[in-house]
C-alpha cells in the first residue's frame, strides 16, 4: 500500500508516496534520485547505505521510508562543499570507494558533534562500516584532517 | 630482422589509432582496455600518456574497457596493467611524439632537433610555431614500431609524482557505479541461483511470489533459471523474498536467439572474454553484442561480476525493450560467486654443514586458480550452467606456468638452492567453483615458503633475516630484505607484549620485490598491531597509488590470514553474509609504514598482488615467535590458537 509522507533530505522538503514496505535508501535510490548512498549487504552489516536521520547514522538499506516521515534526511550528496569530501580528496582516502558514502555519513555525525574526536573515537565510529580494500588507514587520517579544517573554519 | 619485443597488449592491438586519437581540438582520446578495479590504474595510465605525449594532463579523455571502443587486453589481471597495458601506452605516446616532431619538422623545413612539445604545441627554439597535434593530422592508421625512445628518467614530469585519482572526486556523494545506472527504460531484475552446481529447478509457488510482488512483477524461466523482474525494486526485491524462500532444488537448452543488438555493462575484469563467453552461451554473434566497463565495488579476483552480466543478458532477450539491471545480493556474491582455491603445500628440505638447504621439494596440492569466461575453452559462467542445454564443460586445467601460474605460482624460491623440485597435484574436480583470487596460488606457497624458511633458520641457529640474505644474491632483493629489517628496527627487542616476524617474496618471481615484518600481539586472538613493508617495483608511475595497492593488501591479507574462511553446509556455502564471514575491521587494522626503494631506471613491476602471501607468512612467522609453536593452517583463528598453545 502506497502512503503520503514528507521528508526532509539534504534541507528540501519533498512530499511523495511510498510503499508502506519500502526501505528509505530504495525510496532514496530510485524514486528521489539521490544515489550516493549504496547498497551494500542489505542487512546492516557493512554500512554501505548509512545516512543521517536527525543526525545520527541510520542503515537506510532496512529503515522504512514511512518511519522517516516528517524527519531530516542527510546523504552524501550533502556534502559537496564540506570540509569532508576536501580532506577525503587531499588523502586519496578510498580505492574502489563503494564503502564512502556511508563512512562519509558516519563521520560527519562524529565531527558535527565532537569537531576534535580523536584517533580512539573515529575508528569507533567506524567500525560499524566494512572497507574490504583496506584503506582504513587513509580514512582514518582523512576524518582527523576533516576536523581540522572544520576548527580552522570555525576559529 | 630482429622483430622487436612489443608488450603483449600492443601486438595484440598494433595500431596507434587503437589506442590514441586527436577527436577535437585540444582533447587527446586514449583508450585502454585496462580497466578501474579501484586500484587507481586510470589515472596511471592518463599519467603516462600525458607524460610521453608532452600534453597538460587535464587534455586526457581516457576511454576504458568498452568492446567497441578499446583495444583488447584481456582480463584486468596479474598485476600487468601498468606493465604490459601502461607498457603498450607509453610506446605509442613516445612513437605519436615523435611522429609529430616528424612532422612538423618536414612542414617548418627545420631539423627536428630543435623542436619540442609543450602541452600538445610544437615549439622552435622554444618559441611557438602554430602546430600542434591538433592541426597536424597525423595518420595514426599504422602500426606501432615500439622503436621511439620514451623518456629518460631525469626527464620525468608526471611519472612518478602523486597525481590525484581521476575516479575518486565522483565516488564522494556522486554516483559512478554500475549500481548506479538508470536509463529511463530501466528493469529490475534479481536471478535465483542455483544452490548447488548441477541442481534442478524442481517448483516454487508463483502465486505467491507474484502476490507478493504485486502489480507490475513478472517472472521468467528458462532451465533451471528463473528471474523476478518489474519497474519498482523494492516489489522486485520482495517478491524474490518469496521465490528464494518457496524454491526447491534437487540434484539443462536455451533456445537461440535473435538479438540485433545487445550491450552489456558489467564491472567485469575482461570485457572482451565475456561479451566471447557470452555471445557462446546464447549463440549470439560476438559482434552484435557489445560489453562496456562500468565500476562496480572493489575486485581482488573473479568474482560475481561475469556471472551477473550474463543474468542480465539473459534477461535482456527476454525483455528486448528494456535496459535491465540485475542485482546480485550479498548472499548470491558470498554463495554463488567463484571461491578461491584451497590449497595444501607439503616442504621438506635437509641442510648441509653450512646450513644451506638441500634436496628442495615442494609438493601443490590444488584445484583451479582459473575458471574465468573462457579460461580452459569453456564459457564459466554460472546461470549458462543451469540453461536448459548448457554450453559444453570445459576441460580441466589451471592457469599456465608460462604466464605466472595458478597453484605453481611463486612456487619457485628466489633464494640460492642447488636445486628446486616441484610436484604440482592437479585437483580437476571440486564440488564447488574455484578460480582466480588476489596472487593465486602465491598466496598459499608464500605462506607455506617463508614460513619453512624461518623455520630452516631456527634450524641452522641463525636469525631469519641473516639466513636469507646468506641464501640471496640478487642485488634487489637483498636491497629489500635489508630495508624492511632496518625500518622496522629489527635488531632492537620488539615492543613488550609483541613479537615480530619477517618474510620476502617477489611477485610470481618477475613482478614487484616485498620483504616485510609485521608486529603482532598474541592473547587467545592474534592482533597485528604493526607492519613495516619495503617494496622495488621499479620506475613507480603513482608512488601514492602503489602505496594505496601495497597497503590495501597488506589489511586485506591480514584478514586473510586471521579471520576469513569459507564454511559449507548441506553441500551449499553457509557462510553468506558478513556476519558468517568476517573480516578485518577498522579497529583491528595495524599501523603500516611502506617504502618503495626501486630505482626508477628500471621497467615498472606490477605490484598490486605482492603484499598477500609475505603478509601471511610474516604473521605466521610472528605468532610462531609469540608462542613458540608453529601454526600450519590458515586462518589463525582462536580456536587454532588455543591448540597450539595447549600442544606447546
Amino acid at each position: 500500500m502506497e502512503v503520503e509522507i514528507a521528508l526532509h533530505v539534504n534541507g528540501v522538503a519533498t512530499s511523495l508516496n511510498v510503499d508502506e514496505a519500502a526501505p528509505l535508501l530504495h525510496v532514496l535510490r530510485n524514486q528521489m534520485g539521490l544515489r550516493a548512498s549504496r547498497f551494500g549487504c542489505g542487512l546492516e552489516q557493512c554500512g554501505a547505505c548509512m545516512v543521517l536521520l536527525d543526525g545520527k547514522p541510520t542503515y537506510a538499506c532496512s529503515f522504512l521510508a514511512i518511519d522517516a516521515n516528517g524527519r531530516d534526511i542527510e546523504t552524501a550528496e550533502s556534502l559537496a562543499g564540506h570540509p569532508l569530501r576536501e580532506a577525503f580528496l587531499a588523502e586519496q582516502a578510498g580505492q574502489c570507494g563503494y564503502c564512502l558514502s556511508g563512512i562519509l555519513m558516519s563521520a560527519k555525525s562524529l565531527l558535527d558533534s565532537s569537531p576534535a574526536p580523536g584517533r580512539e573515537a573515529i575508528i569507533a565510529a567506524l567500525d560499524p562500516h566494512l572497507c574490504r580494500c583496506g584503506a582504513h588507514e587513509r580514512i582514518v587520517r582523512a576524518v582527523e584532517r576533516a576536523g581540522r579544517l572544520m576548527q580552522e573554519q570555525s576559529a | 630482422m630482429i622483430p622487436n619485443t612489443l608488450p603483449a597488449s600492443l601486438s595484440d592491438n598494433p595500431r596507434l589509432d587503437q589506442w590514441v586519437g586527436f577527436p577535437q581540438d585540444g582533447r587527446v582520446a586514449v583508450r585502454t582496455g585496462k580497466v578501474e578495479l579501484g586500484q587507481g590504474v586510470l589515472t596511471a595510465m592518463a599519467q603516462i600518456a600525458a607524460e610521453e605525449l608532452d600534453v597538460d594532463l587535464a587534455r586526457i579523455d581516457l576511454a576504458s574497457g568498452d568492446t567497441g571502443v578499446t583495444p583488447n587486453e584481456g582480463y584486468t589481471a596479474g598485476s600487468l596493467s601498468v606493465q604490459v597495458g601502461g607498457g603498450s601506452i607509453r610506446l605509442v605516446c613516445a612513437e605519436i611524439r615523435a611522429l609529430a616532431l616528424e612532422a612538423a619538422a618536414a612542414r617548418l623545413d627545420c631539423p627536428p632537433g630543435r623542436l619540442d612539445i609543450s602541452d600538445g604545441a610544437v615549439l622552435r627554439d622554444g618559441e611557438a610555431t602554430g602546430l600542434d597535434y591538433w592541426s597536424l593530422s597525423l595518420d595514426l592508421a599504422r602500426a606501432a614500431t615500439g622503436t621511439a625512445p620514451v623518456k629518460a628518467t631525469g626527464e620525468l614530469r608526471i611519472i612518478g609524482t602523486d597525481t590525484p585519482r581521476s575516479d575518486l572526486p565522483a565516488k564522494i556523494g556522486g554516483a559512478p557505479f554500475i549500481q548506479d545506472m538508470a536509463p529511463d527504460d530501466l528493469i529490475h531484475a534479481r536471478v535465483l541461483h542455483r544452490p548447488r552446481r548441477g541442481a534442478r529447478l524442481v517448483s516454487y509457488d508463483e502465486a505467491s511470489v507474484l502476490k507478493a510482488g504485486g502489480d507490475g512483477v513478472r517472472l521468467h524461466r528458462t532451465g533451471d533459471v528463473v528471474a523476478v523482474l518489474g519497474d519498482d525494486e523494492a516489489r522486485v526485491s520482495a517478491a524474490f523474498t518469496r521465490l528464494r524462500d518457496t524454491a526447491r532444488f534437487e540434484g539443462g537448452a536455451l533456445d537461440a536467439a535473435d538479438a540485433e543488438a545487445l550491450s552489456v555493462w558489467s564491472h567485469s575484469q575482461g570485457v572482451f572474454p565475456l561479451r566471447g563467453a557470452i555471445a557462446r552461451a546464447l549463440r549470439l554473434d560476438p559482434e552484435t553484442v557489445q560489453v562496456i566497463h562500468r565500476q562496480g565495488a572493489g575486485c581482488y579476483g573473479h568474482n560475481g561480476a561475469d556471472d551477473a552480466a550474463f543474468d542480465a543478458a539473459l534477461l535482456a532477450l527476454a525483455v528486448p525493450d528494456r535496459t535491465v539491471r540485475v542485482l546480485w545480493t550479498r548472499e548470491d556474491e558470498m554463495g554463488v560467486a567463484p571461491l578461491g582455491a584451497p590449497m595444501v603445500v607439503k616442504l621438506s628440505a635437509g641442510l648441509d654443514s653450512q646450513s644451506r638447504p638441500l634436496d628442495w621439494t615442494i609438493d601443490i596440492h590444488s584445484p583451479s586458480h582459473v575458471n574465468r569466461p573462457g579460461a580452459n575453452g569453456g564459457v564459466n559462467l554460472l546461470t549458462a550452467e543451469a540453461l536448459e542445454t548448457p554450453p559444453e564443460a570445459p576441460a580441466p586445467g589451471d592457469f599456465p606456468d608460462a604466464l605466472g601460474g595458478g597453484a605453481t605460482r611463486n612456487g619457485f624460491v628466489l633464494y640460492d638452492l642447488p636445486h628446486q623440485k616441484l610436484v604440482h597435484h592437479f585437483i580437476p574436480h571440486t564440488p564447488a567453483r574455484t578460480s582466480s583470487m588476489r596472487g593465486l596460488g602465491a598466496f598459499a606457497n608464500v605462506f607455506a615458503l617463508e614460513s619453512f624458511m624461518d623455520e630452516l633458520a631456527e634450524a641452522a641457529g641463525m636469525d631469519p633475516v641473516a639466513y636469507r640474505l646468506s641464501l640471496m644474491s640478487d642485488p634487489r632483493a637483498r636491497a629489500v630484505i635489508e630495508e624492511a629489517a632496518r625500518m622496522s628496527g629489527w635488531d632492537s627487542p620488539p615492543a613488550e607484549g609483541h613479537a615480530r616476524g619477517f618474510a620476502f617474496s617477489r611477485y610470481k618471481n618477475v613482478a614487484a620485490y616485498l620483504a616485510m615484518v609485521v608486529e603482532v600481539s598474541v592473547e587467545e586472538e592474534v592482533r597485528v598491531t604493526r607492519a613495516w613493508c619495503a617494496v622495488d617495483g621499479g620506475l613507480v608511475i603513482n608512488p601514492d597509488g602503489a602505496i594505496n595497492q601495497i597497503e590495501g593488501g597488506v589489511i586485506q591479507a591480514v584478514s586473510w590470514t586471521l579471520k576469513e574462511q569459507v564454511q559449507f553446509a548441506d553441500g551449499a556455502v553457509a557462510s553468506n553474509t558478513w556476519e558468517t564471514y568476517p573480516i578485518l575491521r577498522f579497529s583491528e587494522v595495524p599501523r603500516i609504514e611502506t617504502r618503495l626503494i626501486g630505482d626508477p631506471a628500471h621497467p615498472p613491476l606490477g605490484m598490486g598482488e605482492v603484499s598477500q602471501g609475505p603478509t601471511a607468512a610474516a604473521i605466521a612467522n610472528a605468532v610462531t615467535a609469540a608462542l613458540g609453536a608453529r601454526l600450519r593452517h590458515l586462518p589463525l583463528t582462536r580456536d587454532r590458537i588455543m591448540q597450539a598453545l595447549l600442544a606447546a
